[in-house]
């Protein structure tokens, strides 16, 4: 079976983000780039499959020089090699421009199986395996918290509101899961040691065959039109309790829409 | 208006001096240690106990036990890399990075450096692995900083050794399955593999400690030990052999130290950020601002020795009195830095809620285990001078 796992290097989900005024952007710089913590649950689900099934495992990042870093992460918990798309046009690209990229980096190398976390930190969408599996025309099975491989049918357990709902379909398949799927492992320091010899593949645009005007920010579809600071917390309400603190508490709570 | 602040590490540009793998090995520790230890560190402490053989299969699984040794199932990174290792567990807690150090530096090393091929065959890969777990007597109750006045003894009878004697504050000594334990014989100090489970031989934890309660320490006592002619370690005959040792493990140190100093540096910038007196943050006031920049100093440049010893290390150039260096200062600034921060928590720094009284009354004894502060000052006075003014 072969594998592929989408990754995304986001800021430290627990720094401080910050918005750039000039171009309305994050601003990667403030903060310590990581492997988006939803993509380690991904590789962990890629690694186990590949460890009872038989297969291998590939990285796919679209993503600035430094998210090398993330993907090498990727690397040191078990997968075989990777592929990273990187490319200064690709700065900006909205989800449509990421899913276009990663659609076409996947086409044609005979994966049975694609693997996303169910978001990331940063944007937080949920689209972008969607798009993709839309793209390539393959089945799409989201938000698992299970996954059973048979042959070449792949099944999983979502999780409702009410119902936990069961889906199958035929490989080839793109999966996104969420962090009740597993537990992922930590690297370990021999995986350390050999994900630096491991091959990664380096791919642009061009290499791509792409348009660059539908990629990056020029391709993008939507803008950030303007962004304002959380406002400050208020002040609470206090409610002093004369023997009826416990109902003004509940009352307020039903104000709230809370209960 | 407030700049966002910067961490006592990210001061110094640190990383600057680490490479990507390094880092990764440092990020890995400090995640298991966040998920893993902190989280239960405090109750283990007050409760006086750990889940010994838990913890080291999964830094087993990590491979972080025996990490810079070659081959025999160990990872065999760099020295610094251990160092950076030892320097995240020690966040964590002194009696990991101590369960660490004496199954790596000190147990695994002993093996590895002076065992037959078949001792290493034997032993340690499941000692890298985290399935068996070591400790080493080299100390006595009345032999502490002069081990060569060791009352422990091996005789030989027919082809066997007979062990007798006992040693003092022995790490992990309760939970270990081997022993590596340092003996008088006729031909000079020798070393002795010692599975726990050999009649004669027995452990009794010493309670009431009130520093490393997250640790095993024990008592050994061997009574008419009998052990194989092939349970010596066949390769040093003296004190070189269990010092070599100890150099290792005071590497560790030197970066461990730092580790807990850390954990306590950034807790009371938090908390000096979060209390308010006065209307203000304590923060704000240049009395706090000054023990917060004293601090930041000894952390960086300890930290700054610690990495040249490191890399002196891993070019095999290190001399034992260049690790006094590291042992020395690292020890002494983390408790100096411990009980600064313990007064900026006021009257919170004495509870387990926060780390720092943890951090603090655990350097004390690191203070003194691994060669005191005053061992390791005439070590650094004998370097300088020439004269040995401990004997």
């Amino acid at each position: 079976m072969k594998i592929a796992v989408c990754v995304k290097q986001v800021p430290d989900t627990w720094a401080e983000k910050r918005l750039r005024e000039s171009d309305r952007r994050l601003d990667r710089e403030s903060a310590d780039g990581v492997l988006n913590e939803l993509d380690e649950y991904a590789v962990e689900e890629a690694l186990r499959l590949v460890e009872a099934h038989g297969g291998e495992v590939t990285i796919v990042s679209m993503g600035p020089e430094r998210a090398a870093e993330s993907v090498r992460k990727a690397l040191s918990m078990g997968a075989d090699a990777a592929i990273h798309v990187s490319d200064d046009g690709l700065a900006g690209s909205d989800a449509l421009a990421t899913s276009l990229v990663l659609a076409r980096a996947l086409d044609g190398r005979d994966f049975d199986v694609v693997i996303f976390g169910s978001e990331s930190t940063d944007a937080r969408m949920s689209v972008v395996p969607a798009m993709v599996a839309e793209r390539l025309g393959w089945a799409m099975l989201t938000f698992a918290q299970k996954v059973d491989v048979d042959g070449t049918t792949v099944a999983i357990e979502r999780a409702g509101d009410g119902e936990t709902v069961s889906v199958r379909a035929s490989m080839p398949v793109v999966l996104s899961v969420v962090e009740k799927i597993n537990e992922p492992r930590y690297p370990s320091f021999k995986g350390i040691m050999a994900a630096k010899k491991k091959p990664v593949e380096s791919l642009d645009i061009a290499s791509l065959g792409l348009d660059a005007a539908a990629v990056g920010a020029s391709g993008a579809w939507s803008e950030v039109a303007d962004f304002a600071a959380r406002p400050a917390k208020a002040a609470g309400t206090v409610v002093t309790d004369e023997g009826d603190g416990g109902a003004q508490v509940a009352s307020y709570l039903v104000e709230q829409k809370l209960i | 208006m407030a700049k966002a602040p910067q961490s006592p590490f990210g001061l110094f540009a640190i990383d600057h001096l680490l490479s990507e793998e390094e880092r990764s090995i440092r990020d890995v520790v400090r995640s298991y240690v966040d998920d893993r230890i902190k989280p239960e560190i405090a109750d283990w402490f007050e409760a006086g106990q750990i889940p010994a053989r838990e913890l080291a299969r999964e830094l087993g699984q990590l491979g972080v036990l025996g990490m810079h040794l070659e081959g025999y199932g160990c990872a065999g990174m760099s020295a610094t890399a251990y160092g950076l290792a030892c320097l995240e567990l020690e966040a964590g807690d002194s009696g990991l990075r101590s369960l660490v150090s004496v199954q790596g530096s000190l147990a695994m090393y002993a093996i590895h450096a002076f065992g037959s091929s078949e001792h290493k065959e034997q032993w340690l890969p499941q000692m890298a692995a985290g399935e068996t777990i070591g400790c080493f007597g080299l100390t006595e109750a009345d032999f502490g900083s002069n081990p060569s006045g060791m009352l422990t003894n091996a005789k030989q009878d027919g082809d066997d050794w007979i062990l007798n004697g006992s040693k003092m504050w022995i790490t992990n000594g309760s939970v270990a399955d081997v022993a590596v334990v340092w003996a008088r014989t006729d031909g000079g100090i020798r070393g002795f593999i010692v599975p726990t489970d050999t009649p004669g031989f027995t452990a009794r934890e010493i309670h009431r400690k009130m520093s490393l309660r997250a640790s095993v320490t024990s008592e050994l006592v061997f009574d008419e030990v009998r052990l194989p002619k092939d349970a010596v370690l066949p390769g040093v005959a003296s004190l070189r052999g269990p010092l070599s040792c100890l150099n290792e493990a005071r590497f560790g140190i030197a970066f461990g130290t730092l580790g807990a100093a850390r954990d306590c540096l950034q807790t009371a910038i938090d908390y000096s950020l979060n209390r308010i007196q006065f209307d203000e943050p304590i923060a704000s006031y240049q009395l706090t601002q000054r023990k917060l920049a004293d601090m930041a100093l000894e952390l960086g440049k300890g930290m700054l020795l610690a990495l040249h010893l490191g890399r002196l290390k891993d070019e095999h150039l290190i001399r034992p009195e260049q690790i006094s260096l590291g042992k020395l200062n690292n020890a002494r600034e983390a408790l100096a830095i411990a009980r600064e921060c313990r007064g900026i928590l006021g009257g919170n720094g004495i509870t387990l809620e926060y780390p720092v009284i943890r951090h603090m009354n655990n350097l004390e004894s690191v203070f003194t285990y691994e060669g005191t502060n005053e061992m390791h000052t005439l070590v650094i006075g004998e370097a300088l001078t020439g004269i040995p003014a401990y004997r």
